[in-house]
């Protein structure tokens, strides 16, 4: 932290110093003909220069007394130093990466990032990818009309629907609560066994989609009843008072301006749903995840496994980017408004 | 002649609250009531009762003879009979302008699009906005939003229309563009009970004003008599406070 200073005047040489540490130890620990470290030190200078360069010149400016300037560049030598700090930041993260990497002779390449491995188990695991992203694709589809019937349900009026909706939140209670491998390990296994009529004779694919849209079902219907509810009462009584009715006002007026409101949220259900198919290997389908662990523990090697969660991670950055987009456009939307 | 607009010992209640108590009169066609009274009197919650977004607890409610009070009673009908106009606009935010005119007409009479968009087009330009037909409201200032929301409320062919301050939460500069469609409307046999806070305007447009005190009428008449020589010593103690306010 002694390059934060440079702008305020007592120490004129900021970035080097926190770079230039993990240098040393890590090239003594030996690893001969292959050290970055030299290469990664040359991305401090070009920061740290201006931002000695400016200090002197603040400080010339200084003694002249021409306070403005001195106090501009003063700004500006904080502003480089800032710049080197952050950049020292990242090139000792990056060399305690690469320190990890490559730690008892580069075991956790080997074992993680094995190219190898990853390749030679590549087509497996991709057949076993393609049980997620149709278990993902099924679940969502089928999700959408379920929670929406729930969310219906719960926002019924009048006295005569208080038996239904206590129903209703009692599933959702029930289904937020119970954590998701053990529903899906309860539902899958469970039904056959019990030899229920229609439920048990169901492939072990369609139990888990029956398994995930049960538990997802009930999140995405709090987010359809969130959405719904906060669309502002004032717009329910302008549309009821010129005449449309409940179901009309729903529809043409509430739901519209809902809708909106309700996709980031619904989106961000959607990734944990996406993740949770994974959890289908603990009742033996054959997903990616079930596929990976097969490799894993016949090459004694967890590359595949790397693979499969690089797999998961690149389908759900989509998502999480238009998330981040919709967020925010509905954050500029508001602020219009006000 | 009956009257269009009865209500019969009206009584609502929030909770424990007396909202309104015992409040009857009487209103016939092309006549303008304009409800006065401090905040909290009552003034809105009547108007609201009026097209059932509220329901009342005691008393009855007769439009055109007919009562549209009580259980059983078709809301919906009954709505596009009476128009209502809100001191928040509360415009669709999420259609045009035209949109948000021709929506009740189209879903609830089933006019078709074409015949829908004539008759807004003949209410915006009466109201001077048709240029702005195609804008989202959220473009429009309070005045225009507010003269789009008695459009809307008129493209349903009311009988009566309810107006609820609604130039409170106006700029004052933008009071009067509102007041004038008002004006016009009166003009036209417009049969109307507005509540408001603009004393003048009361005196001008109104067959009678009512002055309403915690939740019942305190007093009503013609405006030259209830405005300017009031019997009542609540109704005086109000004016009174209204015309130090204005001189402030």
């Amino acid at each position: 932290m002694t390059v934060t200073k440079a702008g305020h005047g007592d120490r004129p040489q900021p970035a080097p110093g926190p770079a230039a540490q993990p240098a040393s130890p890590v090239s003594s620990a030996g690893l001969p003909g292959r050290e970055p470290w030299p290469y990664l030190a040359l991305l401090i200078p070009p920061t740290g220069i201006p931002a000695v360069r400016k200090h002197l010149a603040a400080r010339r400016a200084a003694r002249s007394g021409d306070k403005f300037t001195a106090r501009a560049l003063a700004a500006e030598a904080a502003t480089w130093s800032w710049y080197s700090a952050a950049l020292a930041f990242i090139v000792l993260l990056a060399a305690f990466a690469v320190l990890f990497l490559t730690a008892n002779n580069h075991a956790v390449i080997e074992k993680f990032f094995n190219p190898g491995v990853l390749r030679s188990s590549a087509p497996e695991v991709l057949r076993g990818f393609l049980v997620n992203v149709e278990l993902f694709v099924i679940a969502e589809v089928l999700v959408l009309p379920w929670a929406l019937f729930v969310a219906c349900l719960r926002m019924l009026p009048g006295p005569a629907a208080r038996p239904i909706k206590l129903l209703a939140i009692g599933y959702v209670d029930l289904f937020r609560g119970l954590p998701a491998v053990v529903a899906i390990y309860l539902i899958a296994f469970g039904f056959p066994i019990a030899g229920l009529p229609v439920l048990g004779s169901m492939t072990g694919f369609e139990l888990c989609v029956l398994a995930l849209v049960l538990i997802y079902g009930a999140y995405v219907s709090e987010v359809f009843r969130a959405g719904l509810q906060s669309v502002h009462w004032s717009q329910a009584a302008a549309s009821r008072s010129l005449g449309l009715s409940y179901v009309q006002t729903l529809r043409h007026v509430i739901a519209p301006q809902a809708i909106r409101r309700m996709i980031p949220p619904l989106l961000n259900d959607f990734i944990g749903l996406q993740k949770d198919t994974a959890l289908v290997s603990f009742v033996g389908l054959l997903d990616a995840f079930n596929q990976s662990r097969i490799v894993a523990s016949n090459e004694f090697n967890l590359s595949a496994v790397t693979g499969v969660g690089i797999a998961f991670v690149l389908i759900t950055i989509p998502t999480a980017r238009l998330v981040d987009r919709l967020t925010a456009r509905d954050a500029r939307r508001q602020g219009s408004q006000a | 002649m009956t009257a269009l607009l009865a209500l019969d010992q009206v009584g609502k209640r929030f909770g424990s609250t007396e909202v309104l108590r015992s409040v009857t009169l009487e209103l016939k066609e092309h006549q303008v009531m304009s409800l006065i009274g401090p905040s909290g009197c009552g003034k809105s919650t009547l108007l609201r009762c009026v097209n059932a977004l509220e329901s009342i607890d005691a008393g009855v409610i007769r439009i055109g003879g007919e009562r549209v009070s009580g259980p059983g009673v078709d809301l919906n009908r009954l709505r596009r009979d009476v128009g209502i106009v809100f001191q928040s606009y509360n415009l669709f935010p999420h259609m045009t302008v035209l949109d948000n005119v021709t929506l009740a007409p189209r879903r609830v009479l089933g006019v078709p699009r074409a015949e829908a968009e004539a008759a807004a087009e003949h209410l915006l330009s009466r109201i001077g906005l048709w240029e702005k037909a195609r804008e989202y409201p959220e473009r429009l200032s309070g005045g225009q939003q507010q003269r789009v929301a008695i459009a809307r409320a008129l493209a349903m062919g009311p009988r009566l229309l309810l107006l609820d301050e609604i130039t409170s939460a106006l700029d004052p500069e933008l009071v009067g563009e509102v007041l004038g469609i008002v004006r016009e409307l009166a003009a036209d046999g417009m049969t109307m009970v507005l509540a408001t806070h603009e004393m003048t305007f009361a005196r001008d447009v109104s067959d009678v004003v009512c002055f309403l005190a915690d939740g019942t009428i305190c007093e009503s008449g013609p405006p030259g008599i209830v405005l300017s020589n009031p019997e009542q010593q609540r109704t005086q103690a109000f004016l009174r406070r209204i015309l130090q306010a204005q001189r402030i």
